[in-house]
């Protein structure tokens, strides 16, 4: 284990996020607080409409937080309406995203997929191909790096999409229900995945899911309920 | 990694219906910018091919083309005691239609002053010029007359004796050279009947005034042919054509003749000028005029056609920048698509006009500057249209990829 191991990937205080205004107002992230360390996975369920999905926006900064304060990798990201770092250039070096679906660009094949991550930070296509290739190897799907996403099961896209997510060597995997779409098998070798990439990759992965029989996988649980955490588990 | 053209070849079916659909258009806006061409060439080279210096016209008219000019043809001698003067022959110009093996037939005649001009000078394409002083024509083969062909004008039957090649009227009709005196009787050709009227009337005006009564063998006289009636005067032709001596000032001469008061000169050059700014200004207008609203039909279709290319990709869009991807590679995937399609959309029309244009009616006539200029036209309207796409694709927001 690497020294940086006890760094917190990401810390997170006092995010709240309201939806609509008046009467359409919806409270779906009220005051939480959280902090994923580098090397942990940690699993986020709760019911659905609970504000899993919302939270997980707000700390991959996809959406902004009404208030709160986000730090990253030691570095403040938005803090109390402001916005402190280039979003977009922070999301594409420090985060790996991964879906319910892949997401994958439709006219890529699978090695493209992982590629343009890498180009659009400016690495040169030399490097960004070898490590593709390697991605897809360590995710077990080299043997259809040349294959458009039309081609690929549902547990390969979704192995390409965390190809994809790992290709920049984030701090912190968010994964909305990633293995929502998949059966149990894939489903739980998906989670192992996730596993393995926390503790190889040391970096922090946070992943909202329904499945509870892999629960198991996780170092730590945190459920979520009416746009509030309860408890910690472990 | 160019995403535009790994977009293109993922969805190359559609992408080819669409540069085939934009290039049809941009065919038609070649066509049109090629047929003004045409009408000025047609008109600039119809001067310089009959290449007199010098076009003497009825006085203050704008003849013989723009408008009907009519004078006597013995201004043919009157014109070469002008110092300075080398020939000069007369020249008639008008338009036949007649049907032909079942075909509506334009010719444009033009008399040729036989014998000095047997027509050798026309840029010939089959046969030959004429050969003897009557019922013989040299046509343009834009005509489709065939050499040997016999074709009934007037009250005689003509043999197409050769085809010339680009002797296009200022209206687009083929030209037609046969000799001055069959030009003039073909033009004009009256029916026996009307010729028995005319001379009837005649005899009928002499005797009511006193020279028929006190001469009435003249009767037998007005009665016949007119070309025996010394008082009826020559015939008339539409202009005299002037060649002017080597190391004499065409301006001078022109201007020496203008002094007369029965006529008005114009230069060859003054002659083209009036034909642009009379019967082709308003065809040359009207073409400008479409041209202009066709480019910006163009650009409305290919701004329609970028847009919902860009909605359909709005949600790998919203991807792209979740991931992180900067403005600038969405930017360049929409407009690098927009140029493509406009460039090939332009070597289609070109291809493609290269092979039909042939076939129009009228001559067009491509010039490499106006083709150039189409070019950046098309280029400044492809991106132009890439930026309705563009401002959709910016306001996408990554939280789509979400929902
Ligand atoms: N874009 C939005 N605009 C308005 N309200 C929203 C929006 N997205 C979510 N909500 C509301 O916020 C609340 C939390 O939604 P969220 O999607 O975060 O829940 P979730 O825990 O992910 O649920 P699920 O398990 O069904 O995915 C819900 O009441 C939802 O209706
Ligand atoms: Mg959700």
């Amino acid at each position: 284990m690497s020294l940086s191991n006890n760094n917190p990937a990401l810390q997170a205080a006092g995010l709240t996020k309201i939806y609509g205004s008046g009467h359409t107002e919806v409270v779906a992230v009220r005051d939480v607080s959280l902090s994923v360390a580098r090397g942990e996975i940690v699993a986020l369920v709760g019911p659905s409409g609970a504000g899993k999905s919302t939270l997980l926006a707000l700390l991959g900064l996809i959406r902004p937080p009404n208030t709160g304060r986000i730090i990253i990798d030691e570095t403040v990201v938005f803090d109390n309406h402001q916005v402190k770092v280039n979003v977009r250039r922070f999301r594409r070096q420090k985060f790996g995203f991964v879906f319910q679906k892949a997401n994958l660009i439709p006219f890529l094949t699978a090695a493209e997929n992982v590629r343009l991550a890498m180009e659009i930070d400016d690495q040169p296509a030399r490097i960004s191909r070898r490590r593709a290739m390697e991605l897809l190897e360590y995710l077990g799907v080299a043997e259809r790096a040349e294959n458009l996403p039309s081609m690929l099961s549902g547990g390969e896209e979704q192995r390409v999409a965390v190809a994809r997510a790992l290709a920049n060597r984030p701090s912190l995997i968010v994964a909305d229900e990633p293995t929502a779409a998949l059966d149990s098998v894939h489903g739980r070798q998906v989670m192992e995945l996730f596993r393995k990439v926390a503790h190889e990759q040391n970096a922090g992965v946070i992943v909202v899911t329904h499945d509870h029989r892999a629960l198991d996988l996780f170092d730590r649980t945190l459920e979520m309920e009416d746009g509030q955490l309860r408890k910690s588990h472990n | 990694m160019n995403l535009a053209t790994k977009d293109i070849k993922h969805n190359f079916g559609r992408f080819v219906l669409t540069s085939a659909g934009i290039g049809l258009l941009l065919m038609v806006v070649m066509g049109m910018g090629g047929i003004y061409r045409g009408i000025v060439e047609d008109a600039v080279t119809l001067v310089e091919r009959i290449g007199a210096d010098l076009w003497v016209v009825q006085k203050n008219t704008r003849g013989p083309f723009a408008e009907i000019s009519r004078i006597p043809r013995d201004l043919e001698d009157g014109v070469l005691t002008v110092p300075g003067v080398e020939s000069t022959h007369g020249f008639v110009s008008h338009t036949v239609q007649r049907d032909y093996k079942g075909k509506s037939l334009r010719l444009t005649i033009q008399g040729l002053s036989w014998p000095l001009d047997k027509g050798l000078w026309l840029p010939k394409a089959a046969g030959r010029g004429l050969t003897q002083a009557h019922y013989e024509l040299v046509a343009d083969k834009s005509s489709r007359l065939q050499v040997g062909d016999k074709l009934p004008l007037g009250k005689e039957i003509f043999t197409v004796k050769g085809l010339t090649k680009g002797m296009i009227s200022q209206a687009g009709d083929s030209m037609a050279f046969m000799t001055l005196d069959d030009a003039q009787a073909v033009q004009f050709d009256l029916s026996p009947e009307s010729i028995r009227i005319e001379r009837m009337a005649r005899v009928n005006r002499l005797f009511n005034i006193e020279l028929g009564q006190i001469q009435p063998q003249m009767s037998e006289r007005a009665g016949g042919p007119s070309s025996g009636i010394p008082a009826l005067g020559t015939s008339m032709v539409s202009a005299v054509l002037v060649s002017v001596k080597p190391g004499y000032n065409i301006e001078a001469v022109a201007k020496h003749i203008d002094a007369w008061p029965d006529v008005s000169v114009y230069t060859k050059d003054g002659q083209k000028q009036l034909l642009l700014q009379g019967p082709a200004d308003r065809a040359r207008r009207q073409l400008g005029l479409f041209r202009r609203l066709l480019i910006i039909v163009s650009a409305i279709i290919m701004a329609l056609i970028l847009y919902t290319l860009t909605l359909d990709k709005l949600h790998d869009i919203a991807m792209l920048k979740l991931i992180g991807a900067k403005n600038s590679l969405i930017l360049g995937l929409i407009m690098q698509q927009a140029i493509l399609l406009g460039g090939i959309g332009f070597c289609i029309a070109y291809l493609l006009g290269q092979w039909i244009f042939p076939y129009f009616p009228r001559r067009v006539v491509l010039v490499r500057g106006d083709l150039y200029s189409l070019a950046i036209i098309v280029f400044v309207i492809s991106i132009l249209a890439s930026l309705l796409g563009i401002w959709r694709a910016m306001r996408a927001d990554p939280s789509e990829v979400l929902s």
